[in-house]
């Protein structure tokens, strides 16, 4: 069977079944189990009541339970026995891991991104949104700079190989250095800065994200206070740094963190730029290298990233409960 | 409101030049990838696509027909024009290709049988060739190429070519042309921009095959976490339980869980129950993966809806399947468009998820597949194939992108901004 139809039939069994399972499920619930009727009306009501959000949640439960919650703890435990998963090894894959130069190389690259492009999108973010704010065309700017959010990251580095490839005639960065007179260079080859030229594609993604988000918290600003500053004779400079900066700054945080866990994901820039070479290594693509290979240590390196995440997971939560109170 | 009167415009100007300046930057690389697709590898490789409006420098080879030969002597000659029916510029002409341009317009090239004399003192015979002058006489080199001095009065010619620059040439052999002789010549190519790319990766590299395969993993990826994720989010936005507030926490905490932690567990679960790799298990994948943001983009919509249109709508006796289906549901198109576009982008650029939870043959690779483990390898100084490629992947959701921008923004702003 071709795939496409097999898909044609799985969006028909897919969605079907869950319309079929939510319809079918309240009916069962209001019909058989619990029915308003006899002596019972009121309290099979409360009881139906008590059940449904249930019957609402399973299906997302379940998916969310098999496919997010279980690999946490699957992970784990995979991670704790050797290659071939016969043998419990206890954290053996951890401490050969940190023993080694490619990981250690890794992490500190890992780290390296997890400061610079969220440091880098959520600037150039706030400054495109400041700068367009008032303009006539700040809109089709906007727009163009938040395109690259479109593409995918294997697309976005094929973009970018044009532009780092080392020949005067492809590259624009070594036609540059040829128009004055140096000689090609390959960006992807330079040791440690070549980490910062990967980083550029991703902030260049990333930087619509920053700024749509940021530019509408511009927006949300009260105008008050503004006028209140311009009043008191305050420049424009003044203006941004001291009255706006300070009122988005949550926003700021959140765009902050969103990209900071995006970073910590992402494996496939490096991966189809220099595949790990040159010292490039990061630990998501890190893990693809032993993915398939030796599952143990790609469960690891997985929950040394999970680790990472761990404290923006419980910052976030702990927001979420005191935004619901 | 910024500025204060009277430096609103030189403000205005450095901003507007600054946003001018910033999105030109944005946009070069795709510029760029977009103009190297419609060109041939030759093309890029010769000059950048900046100057792709301009000619490019190339050498061709043109094999003229040898009709019209006549008789000189010991010798053959073919001529006419190199151009036969068009026109262009000879810059510089040579009869092999290791040296296509080895003589300028107006000269002529020449190859002799010459007698040379080795180091050891032995005669053997090979050749020299030169380029001078139409106008005046050639001096035959007094060393072949390794050194070797040429004995005097030993050459005989083999065959010389005149090239002008406007492409008349004469040709001259010892032997009779009875087949196109081949000339090389470096002309200035006018700029040419074609789809032949486009043509090749979709006929010849299977490039059309990727592209259903990412459009079949996409579109039920898509839509079937919608529905299940659209029941759930209701029921934590407006079904009184215990338990909710832990549900919400755990969503929002589910939101930043890294997907590689996933892959070794649930590839491991569906070999196990025989889904194997598979597009199947790919649907799976995405739809629990994308559930998380669809039920706190929903939830956060849904919660922000009207209390007293549904609470009306329970007074006059609606269930809470009626009120969800009747009047929940419409009203949260924008949220479900918005998660849609997400998860449409998401699962259309994905790698990874496609790298682990699909089949690792050439029939079942997706675009992105396609193009980092195979392309990126067979044809990596195949520019121009690699651009067209790239710009066959993107070009889907640009497209959704800008047809549906709105939804996306606002999709954003209810998933950030709280």
């Amino acid at each position: 069977m071709s795939p496409m139809l097999q898909g044609f039939i799985t969006i028909i069994i897919g969605v079907g079944g869950c319309v079929a399972y939510f319809y079918g499920s309240n009916l069962i619930l209001d019909k058989l189990i619990f029915p308003p009727r006899n002596d019972d009306h009121g309290r099979n009501i409360n009881r139906a009541t008590l059940v449904r959000p249930w019957l609402f949640l399973f299906p997302a439960i379940f998916a969310l339970g098999l496919y997010l919650v279980y690999p946490v703890v699957g992970s784990f435990i995979r991670s704790l026995y050797n290659r071939s998963g016969a043998d419990f090894i206890g954290f053996g894959n951890y401490t050969q891991m940190f023993s080694e130069e490619g990981f250690r190389t890794a992490l500190f690259n890992n780290i390296l991104w997890a400061l610079v492009v969220p440091a880098g999108a959520t600037f150039l973010g706030l400054l495109v949104a400041q700068l367009t704010d008032k303009l006539r065309w700040g809109n089709i700017a906007k727009s163009l700079i938040f395109m690259p959010m479109a593409i995918s990251f294997v697309g976005a580095s094929l973009i970018w190989k044009f532009v780092y490839a080392n020949t005067p005639e492809i590259g624009i960065i070594n036609a540059v250095r040829n128009s004055i007179g140096l000689s090609p260079l390959d960006v992807m080859q330079i040791p440690f800065w070549n980490n910062f030229f990967l980083m550029v594609i991703l902030i260049w993604i990333q930087t619509g994200f920053a700024m749509v988000i940021l530019s509408a918290a511009l927006r949300g600003i009260p105008e008050e206070t503004i006028e209140a500053a311009i009043i008191d004779g305050a420049n424009p400079f003044q203006i941004f740094f001291k009255i706006k900066v300070p009122q988005i700054m949550g926003t700021i945080v959140v765009v902050w963190t969103t990209i900071t866990i995006l970073v910590l994901k992402v494996f496939d820039i490096v991966y189809a730029m220099t595949g790990g070479n040159f010292d490039t290594e990061i630990l998501p693509s890190y893990m693809m290298k032993f993915m398939f290979r030796d599952d143990g240590r790609a469960t690891a390196v997985a929950f040394v990233i999970m680790i990472i995440v761990l404290p923006v997971m419980i910052w976030n939560i702990r927001q979420a409960r005191r935004e619901m109170r | 409101m910024d500025n204060i009167a009277g430096q609103k415009t030189s403000l205005s100007v450095v901003t507007n030049l600054s946003v001018i300046l910033l999105v030109i930057l944005w946009l070069i690389p795709t510029v760029g990838l977009l103009v190297s697709s419609f060109r041939s590898n030759d093309q890029i490789t010769a000059s950048g696509w900046w100057d792709s409006m301009f000619g490019v420098e190339e050498s061709i080879r043109i094999s003229p027909e040898p009709d019209g030969v006549t008789r000189d002597g010991d010798y053959y000659v073919l001529s006419g024009n190199l151009f036969a029916g068009g026109s262009g510029s000879v810059s510089g002409f040579g009869i092999t290709a290791v040296a296509p341009d080895a003589a300028e317009p107006g000269q002529v090239y020449a190859r002799y049988s010459v007698d040379v004399t080795e180091p050891d003192g032995t005669v053997d015979d090979t050749r020299v060739e030169f380029a001078y002058d139409a106008d005046g006489a050639g001096t035959l080199p007094t060393e072949d190429d390794e050194g070797n001095p040429v004995v005097a009065g030993s050459e005989v010619l083999d065959r010389s070519l005149q090239v002008a620059e406007n492409g008349d040439f004469t040709y001259i052999s010892d032997s009779d042309i009875r087949r196109a002789p081949s000339v090389y010549v470096t002309t200035l190519q006018p700029p040419s921009f074609s789809l032949q790319n486009y043509q090749q990766i979709m006929t010849s590299d299977n490039m059309d095959r990727a592209f259903i395969n990412t459009l079949t993993v996409t579109i039920p990826a898509t839509i079937i976490p919608i529905l299940i994720a659209a029941f759930a989010a209701y029921a934590l936005a407006w079904m009184d339980f215990a338990g909710r507030g832990f549900l919400i926490a755990m969503v929002v905490g589910l939101l930043v869980v890294p997907l590689q932690l996933a892959l070794v567990p649930l590839l491991q679960l569906h070999n196990r129950i025989g889904i194997g790799q598979s597009f199947l298990g790919i649907w799976l994948a995405h739809t629990g993966f994308g559930l998380p943001l669809a039920i706190y983009l929903l939830r956060n919509y849904m919660v922000g809806l009207p209390r007293d249109i549904i609470e009306s709508a329970k007074v006059d006796g609606a269930t809470d399947f009626q009120v969800f289906t009747k009047i929940v549901l419409p009203l949260s198109f924008p949220a479900l468009a918005s998660f849609a576009i997400f998860q449409f982008l998401w699962t259309w650029n994905d790698l990874l998820i496609a790298k682990v939870f699909l089949p690792s043959n050439s029939e079942s690779w997706v675009m992105t597949v396609k193009i980092a483990d195979d392309l990126l390898g067979s044809r990596g100084g195949d520019w121009g194939i690699l651009a067209a490629a790239a710009f066959v992947s993107i070009a889907v959701p640009l497209f959704v992108f800008f047809a549906m921008q709105k939804y996306l923004v606002r999709g954003l702003l209810a998933g950030s901004v709280k």
